[in-house]
């Protein structure tokens, strides 16, 4: 029984990771370029949510909404003003540019006066609640991270399947200039990738502030998703789902099983053994040049 | 301008190209050598730590800025080094062969890092060094046995052959030595076949291997180099800072590395340097201007961290080279004056390689 409820907290952390590295799947399969940034992103973003809500008392699902219309205008923005004048440069650089993005979003929150070095309490509704279910306790949190992951899932898969936009988005992540060549206008896609990306870092980081806290430097659990990103291999959407699940799951039971310290590390050493077994990680795809 | 008439075909490998550079570079060794009487005890401090970092920043340039393998783990390096150098003259040994041990052992953990790398590039290698770096100060934090856990561990003055060095100038001194030694090796490895080798595979890793350049041979070694360049590094901060944690070899501190190597100028040795001046000097101007700001921003805790975040942002827009990119800038301006172009520099578009084919 506590087998299965380590599980069932490790999926619901796993489900916060695979949020984050959503975020980098879907910039890194657009533009080929990884953020470092989106931890940041999501800090922003739960900080949107206490300001609509904590500060100035709008109720749960105005502050949700606002928070994510924030967040897609300020990816919109942060990639117009810095990434869109160099792309197509080595892509080490980018990282640089979102390393630096990340210190600034960091700074500049922490330089709000009298909030930003506080941590604070989201207060959403359905906070503490916990139902029982055959002897195992469930929080509402984790009920709530699981399903609205699920269903955000749901809402990509579609956009990426059915509507023009998100077909558009795969063509470019396929072939840039044969994307350009058959009238995608890569550039504008370029900015709403970032505009989705930091959407669901909204999503993620309002999402993860009931069951931490919201302070400036949550954004290092950023780090963490990296690795889920791997596993699932960078280059996949389900993928980054499925690794998050894979590295919050290990990481919840080798937390209780193994001795002190593995908890902070066990991320990083599956995914050190998984570049050693498999450098693509479960669903990445590797296309061979042929000449 | 200067045209080098060339007489020999060891002109093109000397180190020093013309008289010009032996004057220069001899009157920055004579201001080096002379800065213990020129400067007061803080800012002598503060040289020091820019030559520390300068040997750090050369080995991650080798690996970043010449070999073209990223590495966001750096800071591990660093803290393999210090703590051996710590355990080792705890254990007795004098600073020389504790230096050597730390070295050594910094080489071979950057062996060991270098091994998945033969097989990954690109932002997995970034990853799979940052998960390294991770691990590495989760081991310093709780190998309490070895490393004194958080609580950190104390280093006492060097010791050479007998003699204590505790006085500033004194360390001062040995972190030039080693410095001028660490770049003239840097240097001299560059011009050998097995730095053209690095650089081959840094512009085009299908290119290398055809040319008959053994990928895993070359990779492993510059990580190798740049992990014992770290180590050494590593070694002197903690003689310097007489006391290390964890917590000193943080990501946080990989990623200052990392802005080190990119604001000096990535691929440029004088980068590695300039981006420890850099780094080093940051920090202390930022102090000095809070006095003139308005209290709101001056005491905010964030000040620091924006300044840095701006700074990187605004070189990789404006000048991907670096500071050794804008001071190249200058001298050819001052060279060829007054025909001076603005299009001389211009960064070509291209468009993005896939890192999905290969």
């Amino acid at each position: 029984m506590q087998f299965i409820q380590l599980v069932i907290s490790g999926i619901a952390q796993g489900c916060i990771y695979g949020l984050i590295a959503l975020g980098f799947v879907l910039i890194y399969k657009a533009t080929e370029t990884v953020s470092f940034a989106q931890g940041e992103l999501m800090m922003l973003g739960a900080f949107f949510g206490l300001l609509v809500m904590g500060f100035w008392g709008y109720p749960f699902w105005v502050a949700v909404l606002a928070s994510m219309g924030a967040m897609a205008a300020t990816g919109y923005v942060i990639e117009r003003a810095v990434i869109n004048p160099i792309l197509g440069q080595p892509a080490f650089s980018v990282v640089m540019l979102t390393i630096g993005i990340g210190y600034v979003l960091r700074g500049l929150v922490t330089m709000i006066p009298g909030i930003g070095t506080d941590t604070h309490v989201l207060a959403v509704p359905y906070k503490d609640q916990t139902f029982q279910w055959g002897g195992l306790m469930i929080n509402a949190e984790q009920a709530v991270v699981v399903f609205v992951t699920a269903l955000l899932c749901l809402a990509l898969f579609l956009l990426f399947k059915y509507s023009k936009l998100g077909i558009a988005m795969q063509a470019m992540s396929q072939n840039q200039l044969a994307a350009y060549y058959m009238g995608i206008p890569v550039k504008r896609l370029n900015s709403l990738v970032w505009a989705l990306a930091a959407t669901v870092a909204a999503v993620a980081g309002l999402l993860l502030a009931p069951i931490t806290f919201v302070h400036a430097n949550m954004g290092f659990i950023g780090l963490k998703a990296f690795p889920a990103a791997v596993v699932g291999g960078f280059g996949s959407l389900p993928g980054a789902i499925v690794g998050g699940l894979v590295i919050g799951v290990v990481e919840s039971l080798s937390g209780f099983y193994l001795p002190d310290g593995f908890k902070d590390t066990a991320a990083y050493i599956v995914v050190l053994l998984m570049l050693m077994v498999m450098p693509n990680g479960l669903f990445g795809q590797v296309t061979r040049k042929k000449v | 301008m200067r045209f080098i008439f060339k007489t020999h075909y060891n002109q093109d490998i000397q180190l020093a190209k013309h008289s010009g550079h032996v004057f220069w570079y001899g009157l920055l060794l004579l201001l080096l050598v002379l800065s213990p009487v020129l400067l007061d005890e803080y800012w002598l401090a503060q040289l020091t730590f820019v030559l520390i970092y300068g040997i750090v920043g050369l080995g991650l340039m080798l690996l970043a800025g010449f070999t073209g393998l990223f590495s966001i783990g750096h800071a591990a390096f660093l803290g393999v080094g210090a703590y051996t150098q710590a355990v080792c003259t705890q254990a007795g040994m004098s600073f020389v062969p504790a230096l050597i041990c730390a070295t050594g052992l910094s080489a071979a953990v950057g062996v060991l890092v270098g091994l998945p790398a033969l097989r990954i590039k690109g932002i997995y290698l970034g990853i799979a060094t940052l998960s390294f770096g991770f691990i590495v100060e989760e081991v310093l934090a709780r190998w309490e046995s070895v490393t004194g856990g958080n609580a950190g561990i104390h280093l006492k003055a060097p010791n050479l052959w007998g003699h204590t060095v505790n006085s500033a100038e004194g360390f001062y001194f040995l972190c030039l030595v080693l410095a001028v030694i660490s770049t003239l090796g840097v240097l001299n490895l560059l011009r050998s076949p097995t730095g053209r080798a690095f650089v081959a595979i840094r512009d085009s890793e299908i290119s290398a291997q055809s040319m008959g350049i053994h990928l895993a041979y070359y990779k492993t070694l510059s990580f190798a180099v740049s992990a014992a360049l770290a180590g050494l590094g590593g070694a002197l901060y903690g003689h310097k800072m007489q006391f290390i944690s964890p917590d000193q070899f943080s990501v946080l501190q990989s990623i200052d590395l990392l802005l080190m190597i990119v604001v000096g100028g990535l691929g440029s040795v004088h980068g590695a340097f300039l981006g420890a001046l850099f780094l080093i000097v940051l920090p202390q101007l930022i102090s000095l201007t809070k006095d003139s700001l308005p209290d709101a921003i001056a005491l905010a805790p964030g000040l620091q961290s924006l300044v840095y975040g701006l700074v990187l942002i605004a070189f990789v827009l404006f000048e991907p080279m670096g500071l050794y990119g804008r001071w190249l800038k200058v001298r050819t301006y001052l060279q060829v004056f007054p025909f001076y172009r603005r299009g001389l520099f211009k960064r070509q578009k291209t468009f993005q390689k896939s890192e999905r084919v290969r």
